[in-house]
């Protein structure tokens, strides 16, 4: 190629040492905006919880008082019971069903696998909104039907209790185990099996004593992860216990933001949660982390499916009954009691109405700016998430600059803060003056990008190392510079998968309320807090109404999301 | 003036040197191997002429003009090479056409040129029907057509190859060898091509640099590279060979069971002490008698056989000695194992090495 020009040695020189330059400058400002993003919520958090209140000189007063109370140490017991008792129902839930799918010949395999994922993606507090209509002491359909075929006079299920409670977070957060569990059989190969069973091991042996045990990690780690769910939960928890007249943790950090908002014991009363967290995260690393325990090699042998016989049925009964606790008839009655004149009246015909909706989208100004505002912000945050997310994954993946691990371990670090947490955090910090973001859309938009850049960094840095660094410098060596690259291959490439991201981040924003509820503004009110204020009101007709609208939207964007990303969308929003 | 001129080049990572000193001469439009094993620093180097990575000391230097040196290294867009990658690297959301534009595009050569060059360089590689295919639709070899025709059509200064055929299968891999060699034939460009191959490596290049543990060992063309290795490592990589120790004794070299005039070996004048002999398992003959051919006649036993189809594998014992040798015979010279044979040595084909 004649008309190439010859490279000078000169020049090069002068871009290189220009390109040192803007590199650094870039280095910093991708760790401002996660030490402002991460770093400096929690700090403010620490520091805030050693503050008083109105001197900021340094205290203990705020641990005292948020520990010396029994009422207050009450509630972390209750958190610790509530997320014990939640794993280990998960357990009993997700572990059957999900060794059902992987290894038996169990009948309607999709159908199952579709409710489990319409659980995963239903809002654990519009769950327990189903539950209340459900097993509410007397007027719950549950009691009324007890009270129809027995003819006693009180029902015997009362959702407003701590047993109630443990139900309702458990039937949301089973599909943690499910997808752990189901992964990791779907990686033991049944070789495995078949070496116990040539040596005379029937099939439940073989089940109870090989299968299971190999999954071990697999399934220790989804009821991990169930247990810090509930713990973390605000919704349900506030929707069952504060009228059952008990506290959890964060229902406890909640009362400390009523007016007179006391953010620095409510910093205090939120350091263990992070602590345990922090620590039950690393145990449960640590335990998944042990390959050769779990013989999870990726590449199991071929794998057979185990005839159930009669059995079969038997599982698929049990299937359906965890489905039906978890999605049907939970999603029934909320679907019910939003075309309901009153949901206690049942489904005559006269007790139809459409005046629900109508109030919502035409009515009620602000229901429609509480639905604006969660798409808009949701969006928002998808965007600004995997734009920062893709820009420091570049980064760390390519070996642009020293330290790149830094930045990629500082986005995954957010994965370990409850939401409620990382809310007060930010409120510490951003709330007050300078910046006085209290109340508005960029508080609530720089939480939740906070919130859900590890799901965005996961997905980005997946992305990019499914794509060949080869394939850039193919571009590179023909005289491309390295924006061409992106812009002519890598781009295009990575299209699709960040749309997928897109889509990840965007589906938990639009349900996110543990967070929203301490930094939501009167301008800035959210579906999910809108939700929490109808039900404090009482107006579970509205509410339904309002939790169909969220999930049929979210549904419809989810059912984008397994076009564009396929199968394995549900398990990569889970891990 | 060389082309392309390594000198002293040398990439540590860390502790580890990948490439220690490497001094490499290539002269205009010849086309140079690196051999060796994974690990011996060979990709580091050639990624270090195409400009992807920065020397930790040394230069390379392209007509003269100086290329990389630590620190001060001109980016691989603006060096005017090409490349071909181990994994092709065609780019999936381009049609063939548009993978092979690519280069002339970014030259902003004029659309007719660039059509007119495409569809030249298509031809060539027999690939004009699939033009417009998206490369999910080829087969590996068609994709690896198209990285070479994308690599060689904007005519670089330099062309670089690395490890571009072990992705194929054993058929295709002979096929493209030669394939590439008549591209080089063709265009002259000068080429560096890296493989772990040595077939490969001999039905390609004008010369083959071995490397092992980041240095060259040696640069020679395929024939004198088989026939005369230097070093114990070259011998033992290119191709199957027997080591034998010799002593150097007045007008003979003597060794364990048998004896080499010294004039029937060549270079042996110059020969002293004791020295190590690389001898090819083809370079000696089985016999069931002595012939009257030059060199040494030496009796053995037959210790092990196989058979291989295009020939046999013995493993001989001389008669007097504890030596073993390897020595390969055509398929109808069949000896069993016990038998007794006369072994021919030619000492025009004993290389004595480093």
């Amino acid at each position: 190629m004649t008309s190439l020009a010859q490279p000078t040695a000169r020049g090069g020189f002068g871009r290189r040492l220009a390109f040192l330059e803007p590199s650094m400058a870039l280095w910093l400002v991708l760790i401002a905006v996660l030490v402002f993003l991460i770093a400096s919520p929690l700090v403010r958090l620490v520091v805030s919880s050693f503050q008083e209140p109105d001197t900021g000189r340094f205290t203990l007063a705020n641990y005292i008082s948020a520990y010396g109370n029994l009422r207050h140490l009450r509630a972390v017991l209750n958190s610790l019971e509530l997320g014990l008792g939640v794993a280990l129902l998960a357990g009993l839930f997700g572990v059957p069903v999900a060794w059902a799918i992987s290894r038996t010949d169990m009948p309607a395999k999709g159908l199952v696998r579709l409710m489990v994922f319409g659980a995963f993606i239903t809002p654990p507090y519009l769950g327990a909104i189903g539950w209340i209509l459900l097993a509410g002491p007397n007027a719950g359909w549950l009691n009324k039907l007890w009270m129809a075929m027995t003819g006693a006079s009180h029902g015997i299920f009362n959702v407003y209790s701590m047993p109630g409670l443990i139900l309702v977070v458990a039937v949301t957060s089973f599909p943690y185990v499910f997808i752990f569990v189901n992964s990791a059989l779907d990686l033991v190969s049944s070789e495995m099996e078949d070496a116990a069973n040539i040596l005379g091991a029937g099939t439940l042996k073989t089940t109870l004593r090989i299968t299971l045990p190999l999954v071990v990690p697999a399934i220790v780690g989804g009821l991990i992860v169930s247990f810090l769910e509930a713990i973390a939960l605000f919704g349900a928890p506030a929707l069952i216990a504060l009228p059952a007249r008990f506290h959890v943790v964060s229902t406890q950090l909640w009362e400390f933001f009523e007016s007179p908002v006391r953010v620095e014991k409510a910093a205090a009363f939120a350091l263990p949660l992070l602590i345990i967290t922090v620590l039950m995260f690393w145990l449960q690393r640590a335990i998944i982390g042990r390959r050769g325990y779990a013989a999870v090699t990726g590449k199991g042998g071929e794998r057979r499916i185990i005839r159930l016989g009669p059995w079969r049925w038997v599982m698929f009964g049990y299937a359906l009954f965890v489905c039906s606790l978890s999605v049907l008839l939970p999603m029934a009655v909320l679907l019910q009691a939003s075309f309901a004149k009153a949901w206690g009246r049942g489904l005559s015909p006269d007790n139809l109405t459409l005046n629900n909706f109508h109030y919502l989208l035409f009515e009620q100004t602000q229901a429609q700016q509480a639905i604006v505002n969660t798409f808009v912000y949701s969006g928002a945050t998808a965007f600004a998430a995997i734009g920062l997310s893709l820009a420091i994954a570049y980064v760390v993946n390519r070996r642009l600059l020293p330290f790149g691990n830094v930045l990629g371990f500082l986005c995954m670090a957010p994965f370990v803060i409850p939401g409620i947490v990382l809310a007060i955090g930010f409120y510490a910090a951003y709330a007050p003056p300078p910046l006085a973001l209290y109340g508005t859309a960029a508080i609530l938009i720089l939480a939740y990008t906070t919130r859900f850049l590890p799901i965005a960094y996961a997905s980005s840095s997946a992305a990019l190392r499914s794509i060949s660094p080869e394939m850039e410098e193919a571009v590179r060596i023909l005289g491309g510079g390295r924006l061409t690259a992106i812009r002519k291959v890598l781009a295009p490439l990575i299209k699709k998968s960040l749309a997928g991201a897109w889509l990840l981040v965007f589906i938990p924003a639009t349900r996110e309320l543990s967070s929203a509820i301490f930094l939501v503004g009167p301008n800035t009110r959210v579906i999910s807090v809108m939700l929490f204020d109808l039900s404090e009101e009482g107006n579970f007709e509205v509410l339904a109404a309002l939790g169909a609208i969220l999930l049929v939207i979210t549904v419809a964007i989810a059912a984008i999301g397994f076009r564009v990303i396929g199968r394995d969308f549900m398990v990569r929003s889970g891990q | 003036m060389s082309k392309l001129a390594l000198a002293g080049l040398t990439k540590r990572f860390g502790e580890v040197a990948a490439v220690d000193g490497v001094d490499l001469a290539i002269e205009p439009g010849e086309f140079v191997s690196l051999l060796g094993p994974s690990g011996c620093g060979k990709t580091t180097t050639l990624r270090m002429i195409a400009g992807f990575i920065d020397p930790t000391a040394g230069t390379i230097e392209m007509d003269g003009q100086v290329l990389s040196s630590p620190g001060r290294s001109l980016p691989p867009e603006r060096r005017g090479m090409s490349m071909i990658f181990q994994s092709y690297a065609v780019w999936p959301n381009m049609t063939v056409a548009d993978n092979v534009a690519f280069g002339l595009r970014l030259r902003k050569l004029p659309g007719e040129e660039v059509r007119r060059r495409v569809g030249e360089m298509l031809d060539v590689v027999q690939m004009r029907h699939l033009a417009e295919r998206y490369p999910a639709e080829l087969s590996g070899g068609q994709q690896q057509r198209v990285a070479l025709a994308r690599a060689i059509v904007i005519k670089p200064q330099v062309l670089l190859l690395d490890e571009p055929l072990s992705n194929l299968d054993a058929n295709l891999r002979e096929e493209m060898r030669f394939e590439i060699k008549r591209l080089h034939e063709e265009f002259r460009i000068t080429t560096v091509y890296v493989t772990h191959d040595q077939a490969e490596a001999m039905v390609t290049s004008d010369r083959i640099a071995v490397m092992n543990h980041g240095r060259i060992e040696q640069v020679d063309d395929p024939h004198a590279l088989y026939t005369r290795p230097r070093t114990r490592f070259v011998a033992g990589f290119i191709g199957r060979t027997n080591f034998i120790e010799g002593r150097c004794n007045g007008a003979a070299v003597e060794f364990d069971g048998f004896a080499v005039p010294r004039a029937l070996i060549a270079g042996g004048a110059a020969l002293s002490g004791t020295v190590i002999f690389s001898l090819r398992p083809q370079s000696m003959r089985l016999a069931r008698a002595r012939s009257d051919a030059a060199g040494a006649q030496v009796p053995v036993t037959v210790i092990e056989r196989a058979y291989l189809g295009e020939f046999w594998d013995y493993v001989v014992a001389p008669a007097n000695g504890a030596l073993r040798l390897k020595v390969t015979a055509p398929p109808l010279e069949i000896y069993a194992v016990g038998e007794t044979a006369v072994l021919a040595i030619d000492g025009a084909q004993m290389a004595p090495i480093a």
